[in-house]
């Protein structure tokens, strides 16, 4: 026996054997009784999360590949509700005697006791709705690791090929299998099988004093073939060109400026400003402005905005959330007027937004939570063209790093590859630069949409872990935002 | 309602390096080591008195290493401790370790059967859930009653874990570590009529949930937060900068590649082989790596590779001294592991606890410095006092040596201080390094590690005044 609990029951029973995969029907037999004894013993509502998960993760540096991470796993999560309140238990034991331990204790933090014999208040799981019937060969067709190491390599070949100053080149490759299955006393009965993949380049570009990092991250989701499509060439010559032009780039000048956000990742800046504040937990936690203005101005009416899991191959799609539902399109903003919220099963309980499909959750080990799917601003009428020429000085942001919002609503995302606006034209190249500002003011600011909407795929960390999604926008005005700088 | 009380984690080691010991005779790996780990959770949040969302956790993790018949070496990561999780985990591995990294192939750390050091870490008996919720809603409550402007805790948490981790080798090392640890933050909303919401916090570490300091994480809260309600936006230009010791220690943690052996081979450092024995700092600045220090709380007594966790000077009299090390980093630049290791493919290398302050003997830079000080900043802007930074993962080029960060803070003029509404701070850490005038007051103990306030000479920053 690896696990030895002095007390109690343990995650991880003695030598039991590996989870069965969770299309097996012996799982209604294991998770009826769960539900029926939750319900018996006066919970609300009782919700078990099943998870297996496969990943590998690559690393190529220069010519060699230095690393090669696979890991496999399996976890429950088990959450009970009694009126606003909740319980949540997860554990790597997935014997009926660990789910059951666990339901205990979930039921113990709400003051409800486990009776010996089930009662009434649940009838049972309908029909299982198998949204994974179609994917059991996904990870099978995956690339193996042969093909997918080959790949990477003729990533950083590429880099050495086009880019010029380069001291390090890096190729990464993440692929992600997760099989899930969603049972819950309303009759939540359904089974997935996501599978994401992404691929990335980074390069540093040294020349004495000047130095330049620099990288890109491609990422679809429920597509085994991705890796085999990626086109190398492309990605090698669009990363070394911006680390070329970065490479002796000045620090860009401190103050208030207009500023035009590219397509694609630039979209971030609606996830950190906005997109979080749209979410149920904030409305819970008391920390979004927006709380009591569905149905107000909350922005420039050029703008519309939408949150939806359905678009084909996009990293934040799913067939179904993390509580079992079906993802929607969610319009949030429209015209500048806001819609709607972001909601999950506690955010429907607590805050009475109906379900959108966002419950979202990293892994068995976190509480699902209103998260964002594929998140973007809708196109607009003009060209970027229009945009960049409106502005007299200001700001070109063509590359974003990360960003965050605080619990005040102020935010801020860093600037990786950035452009002097002159006289509606764009000059030199800039680095160093930081936009922060308040989403309540800078959201009526977004005054121009361009008609280039496009997605670009990232990785959001909130309440329930890190989590796929896609960020979006079309070329954008911010009519002035603070630029951090020197 | 006592059914909730936590569980108690634990590995028994000698049963795992049996097991793992007949499935790789049975594969033919002669070579191995394990890193593996459990624990048990239970943690808490409220929201204005009522139970928010009341968590447990059992986890356990795995990382099986092996070396193949022509030496490399792969990896696999599992949560399955079953026979037959094991096994796969062990095939795996041997997979990867076709795809083993000829350049630099890792060894057993030559110091993983050396002696551990002795750490005081009392092991305490976890508390019920509800407990843990009393305590909690309790030290809400108490926040809330600090001032009328404070609404909500929306940021808050007790936590309390239970945990046991061990690294095994096929040679014979064995390392176990039990440890409990609890923890509790609290950052508050305050939103007076007509101005913005402001928000600050406080963090306690203890061993033990009866042991955390409740009373003072809530006095800390309510002063950092009631200190930012009076706000005002400050002039872009050139400030002298005051750094409380969390963020100076957060900044140090965000540029830690400069010590970092790993991201010195990797070309990602700004550092070289050759920058040992380089003055990188003000010749009054010392800078150690303390895993061992008595006030880092649940602090590992070996790395990922069985090495003993070490005290570690790097910078003295500001000059470089030493770089942090795995087993490969170490024997790469002929030195011996330093235990700061992690476990995998390419194993990681990273600081344990920051140790900052004036070098013995070097009069610690100017003297006297005191930021309420009439007259302190010698100019009419006034000082920028720097007392939290914000959004490090996306401000900060590491390899590239700048950062623009957000910050809360205060504009001292004249001793008095303000808040100030919204501002970055942004530099190069080379050229901040150089530019310590000298520390203020004593060094202070926080979860990342101790330091005293950080007097800094012209920094950018950005308002929106």
């Amino acid at each position: 026996m690896v696990v030895s609990p002095p007390t109690g029951t343990l995650a991880t029973t003695e030598r039991s054997a590996s989870p069965a995969a969770l299309g097996d029907p012996a799982w209604r037999s294991v998770l009826e009784p769960l539900l029926a004894g939750g319900r018996s013993a006066g919970a609300d509502l009782v919700e078990v999360f099943l998870e297996r998960s496969d990943h590998l993760g690559l690393l190529a540096e220069q010519d060699s590949i230095t690393s090669v991470s696979p890991a496999f796993g399996a976890g429950a999560g088990l959450r009970v509700f009694l009126g606003d309140r909740d319980g949540f238990v997860s554990t790597n034991d997935l014997s009926a005697v660990g789910l059951r331990a666990a339901l205990e204790q979930a039921l113990g933090m709400l003051g409800l006791v486990l009776p010996v014999q089930a009662g009434g208040g649940f009838d049972g799981l309908p029909e299982l709705r198998d949204f994974a019937a179609t994917k059991e060969g996904w990870l099978q067709a995956c690339p193996s690791l042969a093909e997918a190491t080959s790949r990477l390599l003729e990533g950083t070949d590429r880099l050495q090929a086009h880019g010029q100053h380069l001291q390090v080149r890096r190729g990464s490759y993440a692929r992600d299998w997760q099989e899930v299955l969603v049972a819950a006393s309303d009759g939540t009965f359904a089974r997935d099988v996501r599978l994401h993949q992404s691929v990335g380049l980074n390069v540093l570009a040294a020349d004495g004093d000047h130095r330049a990092s620099l990288g890109r991250r491609y990422g679809t989701s429920d597509s085994p073939d991705d890796l085999r499509r990626w086109d190398a060439e492309a990605a090698a010559v669009d990363v070394c060109s911006s680390a070329g032009t970065m490479l002796y780039a000045d620090y860009v000048e401190a103050g208030q400026f207009p500023v035009v956000l590219a397509n694609r990742f630039g979209g971030v800046i609606f996830h950190e400003a906005c997109g979080h504040l749209l979410e149920t937990t904030q409305v819970e936690r008391a920390t979004t402005p927006f709380a009591e203005m569905v149905g107000q101005p909350i922005a420039h009416p050029s703008l519309t905005a939408i949150d939806e899991g359905l678009t084909a191959a996009a990293f934040g799609s799913m067939s179904m959330d993390d509580e079992g539902m079906e993802p929607q399109r969610t319009v949030l903003i429209e015209n500048g007027i806001l819609q709607r919220f972001l909601s999950d099963r506690a955010g429907e309980r607590r805050t009475g937004h109906p379900r959108t499909g966002s419950g979202r959750r990293q892994s068995h080990a976190f509480a699902a939570a209103s998260r964002m799917r594929n998140t973007f601003i809708a196109a607009g009428p003009h060209t970027p063209e229009e945009l960049i020429a409106s502005v007299d000085r200001g700001l070109y942001c063509k590359s974003m790093g990360g960003g965050s919002v605080g619990p005040t609503g102020q935010f801020n995302f860093a600037v990786e590859e950035g452009y002097l606006i002159e006289n509606g034209t764009l000059t030199k190249p800039v680095k160093g630069a930081t936009l922060i500002g308040d989403a309540k003011e800078v959201m009526p600011r977004i005054s121009m949409c361009a008609n280039d909407l496009e997605l670009a795929a990232g990785f959001c960390g909130s309440v329930s872990g890190s989590i796929f999604v896609t960020v979006g926008q079309p070329h954008i005005k911010v009519d002035t935002i603070t630029v951090g700088g020197r | 309602m006592e059914s909730t009380e936590s569980l108690t984690a634990s590995l028994d080691a000698e049963v795992l390096r049996q097991r793992l010991a007949s499935l790789a005779q049975a594969e033919g790996v002669r070579r191995w080591d394990l890193g593996a780990s459990c624990s048990s959770d239970t943690s808490v949040q409220v929201d204005r008195g009522e139970a928010k969302q009341m968590k447990g956790a059992q986890r356990s993790a795995i990382t099986l290493r092996v070396w193949n018949d022509d030496g490399l070496v792969g990896i696999t990561s599992t949560s399955d401790l079953s026979d037959a999780g094991l096994a796969r985990a062990l095939a795996g591995a041997r997979d990867a370790s076709a795809y083993g990294n000829v350049d630099e192939i890792p060894d057993f750390s030559p110091l993983a059967t050396a002696p551990l050091p002795e750490l005081e870490q009392p092991l305490s008996t976890p508390l019920s859930i509800l407990t843990l919720l009393d305590t909690l809603r309790d030290a809400e409550r108490d926040l809330l009653g600090r001032h009328p402007a404070i609404g909500t805790v929306p940021y808050n948490g007790l936590a309390q874990r239970s945990s046991d981790r061990l690294y095994i080798n096929s040679d014979g090392a064995c390392r176990q570590q039990r440890l409990s640890t609890a923890s509790l933050y609290l950052y508050a909303r305050a939103e007076e009529a007509g101005r913005k919401p402001r928000s600050s916090g406080a963090v306690r570490l203890a061993y033990g949930a009866a042991d955390l300091d409740v009373a003072g994480c809530v006095q800390e809260a309510a002063e950092r937060t009631i200190a930012h309600l009076d706000y005002a936006p400050i002039a872009t230009g050139r400030y002298t900068c005051v750094f409380s010791p969390e963020a100076f220690l957060d900044l140090i943690g965000a540029f830690s590649s400069l010590f970092n052996a790993r991201a010195v081979l990797d070309g990602v450092s700004l550092s070289r082989r050759e920058s040992l024995g380089e003055q990188l700092a003000v010749p009054f600045l010392s800078l150690h790596d303390n895993g061992l220090h008595p006030a880092n709380v649940g602090a590992a007594a070996f790395d990922g590779e069985g090495t003993p966790t070490c005290r570690l000077s790097l910078l003295e009299g500001g000059v470089l001294r030493h770089f942090l090390h795995s087993e490969a980093t170490a024997r790469a630049f002929g030195v011996s592991p330093t235990g700061h290791a992690g476990l995998g493919a390419k194993v990681s290398v990273g600081p344990d606890w920051f140790e900052i302050g004036p070098t013995p003997g070097s009069g610690g830079g100017a003297p006297g410095l005191d930021r309420f000080a009439a007259g302190a900043s010698g100019d009419d802007r006034g000082l920028v006092v720097i007392d939290s930074l914000s959004a490090l993962h996306a401000g900060v080029k590491a390899s590239q040596g700048s950062f623009s960060l957000p910050f809360d803070g205060w504009l001292v003029q004249d001793g008095v201080p303000r808040s100030i509404e919204a501002a970055t701070v942004a530099g190069d850490i080379r050229t901040l390094l150089k530019a310590i005038l000298g520390f203020e007051g004593p060094a202070k103990v926080t979860p990342d590690g101790l330091c005293p306030h950080v007097w800094v000479e012209g920094l950018s920053i950005t308002g929106d005044a």
